[in-house]
């Protein structure tokens, strides 16, 4: 009937009769747990997650909670234990730019390596895909796109933008309640993972509380430090294969500072898109020097003046450096 | 008379398993499902009724079978068909069809030979459901 914990109990079939039969004795040792880990390779997958994200540590913490919880389940089914089929939905609230997409895919593997979905793929949508124009349009298109994430993650994006209260004969409730009624009766074929802004999700949940009571984890994000971006831009930068100088990295410090304190901070797509524009400003310098020869370090570095350049600075500072550079002013209007 | 058309047509239906699994090689492969239904199944009628539009972008079975069933729900006493189409360029057309639902009673066809000029013998063949009007052609209730 729910053959996906099936797998996972496959998985660690072969492990329960090297440590001599969880069976009999599901008593049991720690080291039973260790080769589960193990052999679900999802040590491999939670390794990743703590290089790739920075920070984030009590989502992390949640991560690793939930991972525990369903590796002692499937053992425990092993051992003949009552295991309640366990509820994976969730919602990921926090700012923007806090990881939130990046940990639904990391989910999405981590669960299917641990078999509670089967295809382990991200399907991400927002309330366009979901909700329709017109009466009857909402319900299959709903399906549809549940149909899509069948054996993966659902993620719905700002899914607060689903319910409008202001009017009443908007068609996104028959979304929630089509989706409710999915979550409820096909919890072994999908996961459905709700994501947005902090205020506006609890806002969101305070008039669903047949939804949120239907998602059993509640993962908050919260922002970045400044220590942890700049950490983030450097794990980007050789990403894409830039180094910044010690000085470069000095300001790109004070840089985050500075734009940390400013309106519409999206903590690390901010400095995603500042990178990009640090790139395009190494690039014009090194095109106006363009009669000498560019080695190698040439094309890697950002020098102070990339990120000096920005818009973020002139603002701060009300003025000496605004005239030099004219292409500044329209060179982002985030920053 | 059983009817034989498509894939797998001389084998025992195939059980919601096995079909799931031949689901799951048609998407393995980015094949697009669908399912169509007809109630006259004379094998040159080619274009069946499509149940739904073809499902694209599907990663498993699941939503898939889930269609099968409504479409089986939908329609109890209708052959249903099951197509994958594959899309690449220079094929772009069905890689596999079979029948995966059937109605309780199958009439069988009638074959007529109709006397030509010189002793010609001309044959059609028609299925005994359709001498009654679409729609209640396999009624379970009375067997023709």
């Amino acid at each position: 009937m729910n053959p996906a914990p099936k797998h996972a109990a496959r998985l660690i079939a072969t492990d329960a009769l090297q440590s001599n039969a969880a069976h009999e004795l599901p008593q049991g040792e720690g080291h039973d747990l260790e080769t589960a880990l193990r052999e679900s390779q999802v040590a491999a997958v939670l390794d990743r997650l703590d290089s790739e994200l920075i920070g984030l540590a009590p989502v992390k913490g949640r991560v690793r909670d939930i991972c525990a919880l369903l590796l002692v389940d499937t053992l425990r089914r092993q051992a003949g234990l009552n295991t309640g089929a366990p509820s994976l939905h969730m919602s990921f609230t926090g700012n923007p730019g806090t990881g939130k997409t990046t940990l639904a895919l990391r989910m999405a593997e981590i669960l299917h390596r641990l078999g509670y979905v089967r295809k382990g793929h991200m399907v991400a949508v927002t309330r366009d895909d979901l909700v329709g124009q017109y009466i009857g349009h909402t319900a299959p298109k709903t399906r549809e796109v549940l149909k899509r994430a069948m054996g993966g993650v659902l993620f719905i994006d700002e899914a607060y933008h689903l319910y409008r209260p202001e009017n009443e004969r908007d068609y996104g409730q028959e979304a929630i309640e089509i989706l409710l009624q999915e979550m409820e009766n096909h919890r072994e074929d999908l996961v459905v993972v709700f994501a947005g802004y902090k205020d506006r999700m609890d806002r969101f949940f305070a008039s669903n509380p047949g939804l949120s009571s239907r998602i059993a984890h509640h993962i908050d994000f919260p922002d970045y430090t400044p220590a942890e971006l700049l950490a983030i831009a450097k794990l980007m930068l050789r990403g894409m294969e830039y180094e910044l100088t010690a000085a470069a990295e000095a300001t790109l410090r004070e840089y985050i500072e500075k734009r940390q304190a400013q309106p519409h901070f999206a903590n690390a797509r901010s400095i995603r898109n500042a990178l990009d524009r640090a790139r395009l400003r190494q690039a014009s310098r090194l095109f106006a020097r363009r009669g000498s020869r560019l080695t190698r370090t040439d094309l890697m570095t950002i020098e102070p003046a990339d990120i000096r350049a920005s818009r973020v600075f002139t603002a701060a500072t009300q003025g000496p450096a605004h005239g030099q550079d004219p292409a500044n002013s329209f060179s982002g209007s985030q920053s | 008379m059983r009817l034989t058309q498509g894939a797998f047509s001389f084998l025992p239906d195939l059980t919601d398993a096995q079909i799931g699994a031949q689901i799951e090689y048609c998407l393995q492969r980015d094949w697009a499902v669908s399912l169509e239904y007809t109630d006259d199944p004379h094998p040159r009628n080619t274009y069946w009724e499509m149940f739904g539009m073809p499902m694209f972008d599907l990663k498993d079975a699941a939503g898939i079978l889930r269609e099968l069933d409504a479409c089986r729900r939908t329609f109890p006493n209708h052959y249903i068909k099951l197509n994958a189409f594959d899309a690449t360029r220079g094929i772009e057309s069905l890689r596999l069809s079979f029948i995966v639902g059937r109605p309780g009673n199958e009439p069988g066809f009638d074959l007529r030979r109709e006397e030509g000029r010189g002793r010609q013998v001309r044959y059609t063949m028609r299925s005994y459901a359709t001498q009654r009007p679409a729609g209640q052609r396999y009624d379970a209730a009375d067997p023709t």
